[in-house]
């Protein structure tokens, strides 16, 4: 790697941050490892990875039960990262913060309980046309079992939602619209504020599928008034299998349980049993407490940093891309909009994604090539799948021209 | 006389080591690729497809004095390059020499990569399909 990484502006020291990703050290394939598949997910600082061995190696307990201090540090730590969550989306309580394995989980769970409960024969949810399988299949299945319709916003050619088609499809039938915030085949942001306005003028209830905003975006749950907002801790440099659901306090409580075991009741006895408050009544089972705690240093790592300085360099990541990759003969950006965060997704004439994806690794670059769980929308291109780079905060103009270097050969070649 | 499975591989293990780099290798393998011929379309149909998640291969056997025959496509020209091996290792031998290949050059030349299960129609899958056709004629034969 280039030593002298360009200044990116005053202030957004890109070495030291770098410094933080341990895997930003290694090597694939004997290059320096150019790691442009964060939309999938995101690499892990230092203090993520330490909360992890902290947690096992020192207070590893089970929340919530125990008297003895293991239980009560790990309790604590489990904890703070909900206030974390909350401060972080600008929720009104932390009975509002559900923790759940990831964006998927989050979605199902309003699937099973809110949907299941509230969709009515002939009643109608909304989706769009550029969203993830997860926020697809959930609704899918619920709309069968509870003869429902599923009704989806088309896109238009640039990778936009076509919002007067919106409007069109919204009715007094609509109970449910569930939009993605940012495509992540795309990179588009979508005018969520404007869906939930016009979706709640109609007295439906509005799900934002937030795995690809929380990280680059501002969120304000109370300011976009969305009644459901999800997300995955792993795409925002904390660790796997964790998640959150945002839910609107009024609405979570009027919802049935999702999954029933330890940890969400109050009293069980073999005639009845009474749940647990909020936000316990959704945590079933002993919960993931490690993955938890350590969403909390991912949290404040972005907050040290801060999201409008993460953004502005991710920006200038994707401008600097965008600008190299239109040079390439043939070369089409599928999405291309001037409203979109870190990703860049296209397609070259004469190539087939999986080669480039192939070599390009072969040059320690990793990006992601196929349909990335988006299947509808690449039909909608009718492209198989597009090559998609995606950054982050700890990439840099000089790996973009790596991967400029290593994609006009592999071109050169495959043709 | 034809070679046998094993010959065939241990030319393609000699092949590769005058290789040094990965670069050579996967030109060598793109070569291949674009030198397979072509799959006439009407065998370009669903019940030929070994479809994964990102390319789509079209596999046909033919079955013929006791051997098979092997014809495919891809749209991945690297896929080509390998599925070019893969018949030029197994095509025209019997079913029971097919279903005893180890195809072991696979790891020799360090595409084990390709052998992995999430890539559905990396070699490992077109190994399965293509010994899959060889169980069918050999039941077929008794």
């Amino acid at each position: 790697m280039n030593t002298t990484i360009e200044a990116t502006f005053k202030g957004y020291d890109i070495e030291s941050i770098r410094k933080d990703f341990p895997i930003l050290n290694r090597k694939v394939k004997g290059y320096p490892l150019v790691y442009f598949d964060n939309a999938a997910t995101s690499q892990k600082p230092q203090s993520v990875i330490d909360a992890l061995v902290h947690y096992y190696s020192y207070n590893n307990a089970n929340v919530h039960r125990g008297i003895h201090s293991l239980a009560e540090e790990a309790t604590a730590d489990f904890e703070a990262t909900r206030d974390a969550v909350k401060s972080f989306i600008n929720a009104q309580s932390r009975e509002e913060i559900i923790y759940t394995r990831g964006t998927t989980e989050s979605i199902n769970l309003v699937a099973y309980t809110w949907a299941k409960q509230n969709l009515a024969e002939g009643d109608e949810v909304i989706i769009s046309g550029m969203e993830h399988h997860s926020n697809i299949v959930p609704w899918q299945i619920i709309c069968e079992q509870n003869k429902a319709r599923l009704k989806v916003i088309p896109v238009n050619i640039n990778g936009e939602l076509l919002m007067d088609e919106f409007e069109n499809l919204l009715s007094d039938r609509t109970k449910l619209v569930a939009v993605n915030h940012v495509s992540n085949a795309m990179g588009t942001v979508n005018p969520v504020k404007t869906i939930i306005q016009k979706a709640h003028a109609k007295g439906a209830v509005v799900l934002i599928d937030g795995a690809q905003s929380a990280m680059h975006l501002d969120i304000d749950v109370q300011d976009l008034d969305c009644d459901f907002f999800a997300f995955s801790s792993h795409k925002l440099l904390g660790p796997t299998g964790m998640g959150i659901l945002y839910g609107k306090k009024e609405l979570l409580q009027t919802m049935p349980v999702f999954a029933g075991g330890g940890e969400m009741i109050r009293e069980v006895t073999f005639e009845k049993t009474t749940y647990n408050d909020l936000p316990y009544k959704f945590e079933a089972g002993t919960p993931n407490i490690a993955d938890a705690i350590a969403l909390k240093p991912a949290i404040d790592y972005i907050n040290k940093i801060g999201k409008e300085n993460i953004r502005r360099h991710e920006d200038m990541l994707l401008a600097h891309a965008t600008k190299k990759l239109k040079e390439i003969e043939g070369l089409k950006v599928i999405g291309d909009n001037d409203h979109k965060v870190s990703v860049v997704s296209f397609v070259i004439e004469g190539v087939h994604p999986q080669d480039i994806g192939v070599l390009l690794d072969n040059r320690g670059i990793a990006v992601r090539t196929g349909h990335h769980c988006a299947e509808p929308l690449m039909n909608h291109f009718c492209i198989p799948g597009t090559i998609r780079a995606s950054f982050a905060l700890y990439n840099t103009t000089e790996e973009i021209d790596l991967m400029m270097e290593a994609l006009n050969r592999a071109v050169k070649v495959l043709r | 006389m034809m070679k046998t499975i094993e010959q065939t591989e241990t030319e393609i293990v000699e092949d590769f080591a005058l290789f040094d780099s990965w670069d050579d290798k996967y030109e060598y393998i793109i070569d291949l690729g674009k030198k397979l011929p072509p799959l006439p379309d009407e065998f370009k149909k669903d019940e030929n497809k070994v479809k994964g998640c990102q390319s789509t291969v079209w596999l046909v056997a033919d079955y013929r004095d006791g051997k098979v025959f092997f014809q495919a496509e891809s749209d991945a020209v690297i896929v080509k390059g390998l599925i070019s091996m893969l018949i030029r290792v197994l095509s025209g031998h019997s079913p029971e020499e097919i279903l005893a290949a180890k195809m072991d050059f696979i790891n020799k030349i360090g595409m084990t990569s390709h052998l992995a299960q999430t890539r559905s129609n990396g070699l490992l899958a077109m190994v399965k399909q293509m010994k899959h056709y060889a169980l069918a004629y050999s039941l077929r034969q008794n």
